[in-house]
């Protein structure tokens, strides 16, 4: 995608509907936007069908909203919540099979750095729990064992949520879900600390409860996976459906969990950390 | 044992018809088209074209994102001869903008989206259509799903190689191929107005 496949022909312009041309007049494509210009411009995802108060649903907002060229940006997903917020969403998107996000990532990463040898391609994978942790488990880790340089964001709501509820490898050891009435039987699965000896040069853990820092990480994330290596974003995106709390308490759940099991953590290798501050120190 | 050829027809065929080409409907070559499942020559298909364009009641070109989006050299000029077109034969635009399946519903007075297409068919009672600029398996997607659902007739003007769920199509069409069809449309409206 170019900024060009925003511009309306002449022809058929007065026929695009209303929000079309807001999105070309005053979407984030030709100057990108960050977090803190949210409201002051046509965001490239707004309406969509997840359930009242998801955090799933927040977590690709504020990642949307944080891209550095989302005209140059290819997001991959997978099955699971993230679907449906990222299929509504007027960006490159392409749904992969469950849990084979990082391998397409990476066939498409390497395409694209040789039909445009010149220009950055942004290739970002946006998934779920599930998909990360469990079902791609194998195909993420590889993809940080080769060193493909492509972003990966996990938004982790803490089980599947639109199956019915069964646990997943990042539930916390314990709890008790609709499809999982004994509690989960061993811990979350520490994705975290396999990405750092993985291969990826930055990690970093946050919340919903904290946008500034959301888009100061996927920001950090996707430009390191530019031309360092392999990345990883864990953002804690709560479930009102399924752990049973009211739609509205999504952001205290959130920084709840801040304080706990969800603290903010930063990981960033020496190659990383002398890149971002040769090229980006004063922009951080 | 003799097997009846299938014939892409007027619908409601049903809730899943059939994808035409799994029922052996094959493309058509450059210089052919398609109408109803049979090939024939591309000049016939045109003439075909402007009789039911013509005759429709409520016909409606359906321009996809290749024509609406000014993405590279050449797609302006082309959207301005498919307007001019679809002024000639009478019939109005109704825009695809994208294949997103939009939440909670798209504005079918407005625009048309291929994972529902039937809305704007309905809303409008277009018993006519016209799809050009439409990415080839949305295009297919979207035929099969009004020939399911709608009485509508099919039309695809496509400049890759035809669409086989389309109940009239031509391929390989380019701006030569359009001033053509301009102008068997222009001829036959001046003899009907004599």
């Amino acid at each position: 995608m170019s900024v060009k496949i925003i511009r309306p022909t002449a022809a058929f312009a007065d026929l695009l509907p209303a929000e079309y041309l807001e999105l070309a007049a005053n979407g984030p494509y030709a100057s990108p936007k960050t977090i803190n210009d949210l409201g002051n411009f046509k965001e490239i995802i707004e309406e969509h069908p997840h359930c009242a108060g998801c955090g799933v649903a927040l977590g690709v907002r504020l990642t949307a909203a944080s891209l550095p060229a989302p005209a140059d940006t290819l997001i991959v997903g997978t099955a699971g919540c993230s679907f449906f917020g990222l299929a509504q969403a007027a960006l490159n998107y392409s749904c992969s099979a469950f849990g084979n996000q990082n391998a397409v990532a990476s066939g498409l990463k390497r395409m694209l750095k040789i039909r445009y040898p010149d220009t950055h391609k942004d290739v970002v994978v946006l998934v779920g729990d599930g998909g990360i942790a469990d079902i791609g488990l194998d195909l993420t880790l590889h993809s940080w064992f080769r060193r493909e340089k492509i972003a990966t964001i996990m938004v982790d709501n803490e089980v599947y949520g639109n199956t019915g509820g069964q646990e997943s490898g990042m539930t916390q050891e314990g709890q008790v879900l609709n499809m999982a009435p004994k509690g989960k039987n061993f811990a979350k699965i520490p994705v975290f600390e396999l990405a750092q000896v993985s291969g990826c040069v930055y990690c970093a853990r946050v919340t919903v409860a904290s946008p500034k820092k959301i888009g100061q990480v996927v920001r950090k994330a996707i430009l390191l996976a530019r031309e360092v290596g392999p990345t990883y974003v864990q953002i804690y995106t709560p479930c009102p459906t399924n752990f049973k709390f009211p739609p509205q308490q999504t952001i205290n759940i959130a920084k709840k969990a801040e304080e706990g099991h969800y603290s903010f953590r930063e990981f960033i290798s020496d190659e990383a950390q002398a890149y971002w501050e040769k090229n980006f120190s004063s922009s951080a | 044992m003799s097997i009846t050829p299938y014939r892409v027809l007027v619908g409601p065929e049903g809730y899943l018809p059939p994808a035409a080409a799994s029922r052996g409907v094959l493309l058509p070559e450059k210089g052919e088209a398609l109408i109803e499942g049979a090939i024939v020559p591309e000049e016939e298909a045109m003439q075909a074209i402007a009789t039911k364009l013509l005759s429709a009641k409520n016909p409606f070109f359906f321009p996809g994102p290749q024509l609406l989006w000014d993405w590279k050299e050449g797609v302006a000029q082309k959207a301005q001869a498919v307007k001019r077109l679809a002024d000639l034969a009478g019939a109005r635009v109704i825009p695809m903008p994208d294949y997103r399946p939009k939440y909670p519903m798209i504005n079918p007075a407005v625009e048309i989206n291929p994972n529902h297409p039937n809305l704007t068919i309905w809303h409008n009672k277009i018993d006519l259509c016209v799809f050009i600029g439409v990415h080839c398996h949305y295009a297919n997607m979207a035929l099969k799903i009004i020939r399911g659902g709608t009485s509508c007739y099919t039309v695809a003007l496509c400049g890759e190689a035809g669409h086989e769920d389309a109940m009239i199509s031509l391929c390989c069409m380019g701006m030569p191929e359009l001033a053509k069809l301009t102008e068997i449309i222009r001829t036959m409206k001046g003899e009907q107005a004599a």
